[in-house]
C-alpha cells in the first residue's frame, strides 16, 4: 500500500482545479449525495439531449479522492448516450472492486484511481459521485432533485 | 502539582504501544476512540478464562464462588473509584450508550412526561443526543439545547431561560468528545437542583483521565464506558444515586434481575442485580477492575497532570502549523487531551490517510457530533487524543506528517498556480 498509489499528481490536479463545477443554469436532473459518516457530500447536474448527456457538473465538498473522481466522471461523460455511461459506470466500480479493467484510451484519467482499490476505505468516496448520477439518472420522473446516502 | 510516574516506563506495560505500522512504530493518537490495555489487564483476562471461568451468583462451588468475588470486587473498585457511596450504586452495562439508554428506559418513561423539558446541550455525542429524542416523541417531551460559542464552551448564561419547573433532565457531557471542552458540571448540577431536574453527566471523556468524584459534584447519574480507560471494550458503568435506582423499573427482564417468577408476573432482586439481567460480562468487568487498579496506582492526579503537559505542548506546536485551525477552549485548565482541527486545503480524510502512511493513528469525521460539526460549519474534523503513555516525540511526529499532507497538497497547489 504505497501512499503515491492513491495521491497521484492527476489526482491532486482535478482537487485543486476541479473541472465542471458550480452549480449551472439549466440542469435536467439534480442529485445530491452525501456520506453521513464521513460528511462528503456531492450534488451531480445534468443537462440531457435526448437520450445523450449533454452536460455534467458537480458541486459540493469533501475529501480529495471524492472530488477528484467527481471532477473526472463529468470529464469523461460529457456527450455520452445512457448507455455508454451505464457501461463506464459499471466498469469504474469493477476498477474500484480490484477488478482488473481494461478502460479506453479516453478514459485514462479514471484509470489513475485504480490504486483506490488498495484503501477499502476510501473506495466509497471514489464511488459517491457516480453512485449519485446513477441515483439522479434512475429518478429521471422525479421533476425535483433527489438524493441519496451512502456509507 | 507534579506527574509521579515515568511515561517511558508505563509505555512497557502497554505491549501494542511496541509494535509497528509501515514499518514504523506505531503513534496512537486515537485515546478519545479507544484506549490501549496495558499487560495487566490481559493478563486478567487471560487468568480468569484459564483458572476460573465460571458463571457467577449461582454456582455452590470453588470456582464459582471465585468468579463471583471477583466480579464484585470489580464493582467495589469501580465505585471506589469515582467515590460513589457504595458499590450497589454501580450497574454494568455494554457501554456508554447503554447506560444513557438504561436511564431513558428505566427512569425516562416514569418521569418526563407529556410537555415536561429535557435540556441537553450541542456539544453532546449521538450517544447522549439520540435516546433523549427518542424519550421526547414518545412522551410528548420537549428538548431544549444549551448552546456552544465559537471557543467551545456551553453558553450558561442562557441557562436560566433554558431551565424551567418543567425541567426533568439535563443530561449533558462532561469533557467533549470533540473541542475537549471541561464543562463546569457542579455549577450545572447545583442550578439543575434548585429547579427540581436531576443530571446526568456522560463522563465517557472525563473518568479515564481526571479525578472524578461523584459525591462531589452531586449529580444523579453519570455513564462511561471501560474501554476507554485501559479495560476490555464490552462493559461500560452506570453510577446512579441510590435512591434513584431503588425506585426506577427495570431495564431488561430475564435471569437474574428476578426475585420471584410466577407465570404472570414477577418481582425483582435488589439493586443492582435488578439491572444486570442474564449472565453478565464476567471476564470484562474483572478485567476492568484490573484497569482500575492500573490507574489508581499512576494516580489520577498524575494522570491528569501529564495530560495536561502534553496538550500545553501539543497546542504550542500545532499552532506554528500554518494554514491549522484548531478547536477547542483557549485556555488549558478548561481542556482536556484532545485536539480537533482542520487544515487549509486538506480533508481530514486527506490527513488520517497521510498520517496513516506515518504510522500515526488519528481520527478523522463528525466523531459522533454531527449538530457540533454544523455550530461549527465544518463537515468533518481531523483528531487527535493522548493518555498516559503519549510523549512528546509522538506530537512531533504528528506535526511531520501534517507538514507532509501539506507537502504532497502544496505541491498540486503550486502547479495550479
Amino acid at each position: 500500500m504505497q501512499l503515491n498509489d492513491l495521491y497521484k499528481e492527476i489526482i491532486l490536479d482535478h482537487y485543486e482545479s476541479p473541472h465542471n463545477r458550480g452549480r449551472p443554469p439549466h440542469a435536467d436532473i439534480e442529485a445530491e449525495g452525501s456520506n453521513p459518516l464521513c460528511g462528503d457530500d456531492v450534488e451531480v447536474y445534468v443537462a440531457l439531449d435526448g437520450e445523450c448527456l449533454k452536460e455534467v457538473h458537480f458541486d459540493g465538498s469533501g475529501c480529495a479522492i471524492s472530488l477528484a473522481a467527481a471532477s473526472m466522471m463529468t470529464e469523461v461523460l460529457q456527450g455520452k448516450s445512457r448507455e455508454e455511461v451505464r457501461q463506464i459506470s459499471d466498469q469504474f466500480k469493477a476498477m474500484m472492486h480490484g477488478e482488473d479493467v481494461a478502460l479506453p484510451e479516453e478514459l485514462e484519467d479514471l484509470e489513475s484511481l485504480k490504486g483506490v482499490a488498495n484503501f477499502p476505505l476510501r473506495v466509497k468516496c471514489a464511488l459517491l459521485p457516480w453512485v449519485t448520477l446513477e441515483h439522479g439518472l434512475a429518478n429521471e420522473d422525479a421533476g425535483q432533485r433527489v438524493s441519496i446516502e451512502v456509507e | 502539582m507534579e506527574v509521579n510516574f515515568d511515561v517511558h516506563a508505563v509505555r512497557q506495560d502497554f505491549p501494542i504501544l511496541g509494535t509497528q505500522v509501515h514499518g514504523k512504530p506505531l503513534v496512537y493518537l486515537d485515546n478519545a476512540a479507544t484506549s490501549q490495555k496495558p499487560q495487566a489487564v490481559i493478563d486478567s483476562l487471560v487468568h480468569f478464562y484459564t483458572r476460573y471461568n465460571a458463571n457467577v451468583h449461582r454456582g455452590i462451588y470453588t470456582i464459582s464462588e471465585q468468579a463471583t468475588a471477583a466480579y464484585e470486587e470489580a464493582r467495589a473498585k469501580v465505585a471506589r473509584f469515582i467515590n460513589a457511596p457504595s458499590p450497589e450504586c454501580i450497574i454494568f452495562v455494554r457501554n456508554t450508550t447503554e447506560a444513557i439508554n438504561l436511564v431513558r428506559y428505566a427512569w425516562g418513561s416514569d418521569n418526563v412526561g407529556a410537555d415536561d423539558e429535557i435540556l441537553i446541550s450541542e456539544m453532546e455525542h449521538h450517544s447522549n443526543l439520540v435516546p433523549w429524542q427518542l424519550l421526547a416523541q414518545e412522551q410528548g417531551a420537549d428538548l431544549r439545547f444549551l448552546r456552544v460559542n465559537n471557543e467551545g464552551r456551553l453558553m450558561l448564561d442562557g441557562f436560566d431561560v433554558l431551565i424551567t419547573e418543567k425541567t426533568r433532565l439535563i443530561a449533558v457531557t462532561h469533557v467533549s468528545n470533540v473541542l475537549g471542552t471541561v464543562n463546569p458540571v457542579k455549577g450545572i448540577v447545583k442550578k439543575a437542583h434548585k429547579y427540581g431536574a436531576l443530571v446526568l453527566l456522560d463522563a465517557a471523556q472525563s473518568v479515564p483521565h481526571m479525578p472524578v468524584d461523584v459525591q462531589d459534584i452531586d449529580c444523579d447519574f453519570l455513564a462511561f464506558s471501560g474501554h476507554k480507560m485501559m479495560g476490555p471494550t464490552g462493559v461500560g458503568v452506570l453510577y446512579a444515586k441510590p435512591h434513584l435506582l431503588k425506585s426506577m423499573r427495570p431495564f431488561m427482564g430475564g435471569g437474574s434481575m428476578i426475585r420471584k417468577v410466577m407465570l404472570t408476573e414477577s418481582t425483582w432482586a435488589d439493586v443492582p442485580q435488578k439491572f444486570e439481567a442474564g449472565t453478565p460480562n464476567i471476564a470484562d468487568v474483572i478485567a476492568l477492575g484490573a484497569a482500575v487498579d492500573y490507574l489508581s496506582e499512576l494516580g489520577m492526579e498524575s494522570v491528569r497532570e501529564h495530560e495536561l503537559q502534553i496538550t500545553q505542548y501539543a497546542l504550542d506546536k500545532l499552532r506554528e502549523v500554518s494554514g491549522i485551525k484548531l478547536f477547542g477552549p483557549w485556555e488549558l485548565q478548561t481542556r482536556a487531551g484532545v485536539i480537533s482541527f482542520v487544515l487549509d486545503g486538506v480533508h481530514p480524510h486527506d490527513i488520517a490517510q497521510i498520517l496513516d502512511s506515518e504510522a500515526v493513528a488519528v481520527r478523522a469525521g463528525h466523531h459522533c457530533c454531527q449538530p457540533l460539526m454544523r455550530r461549527f460549519n465544518v463537515p468533518a474534523t481531523a483528531r487527535a487524543s493522548f493518555y498516559v503513555y503519549t510523549t512528546e516525540q509522538e506530537v512531533d511526529a504528528l506535526v511531520q506528517g501534517l507538514h507532509k499532507a501539506q507537502r504532497i497538497f502544496g505541491h498540486a497547489v503550486e502547479r495550479s498556480l
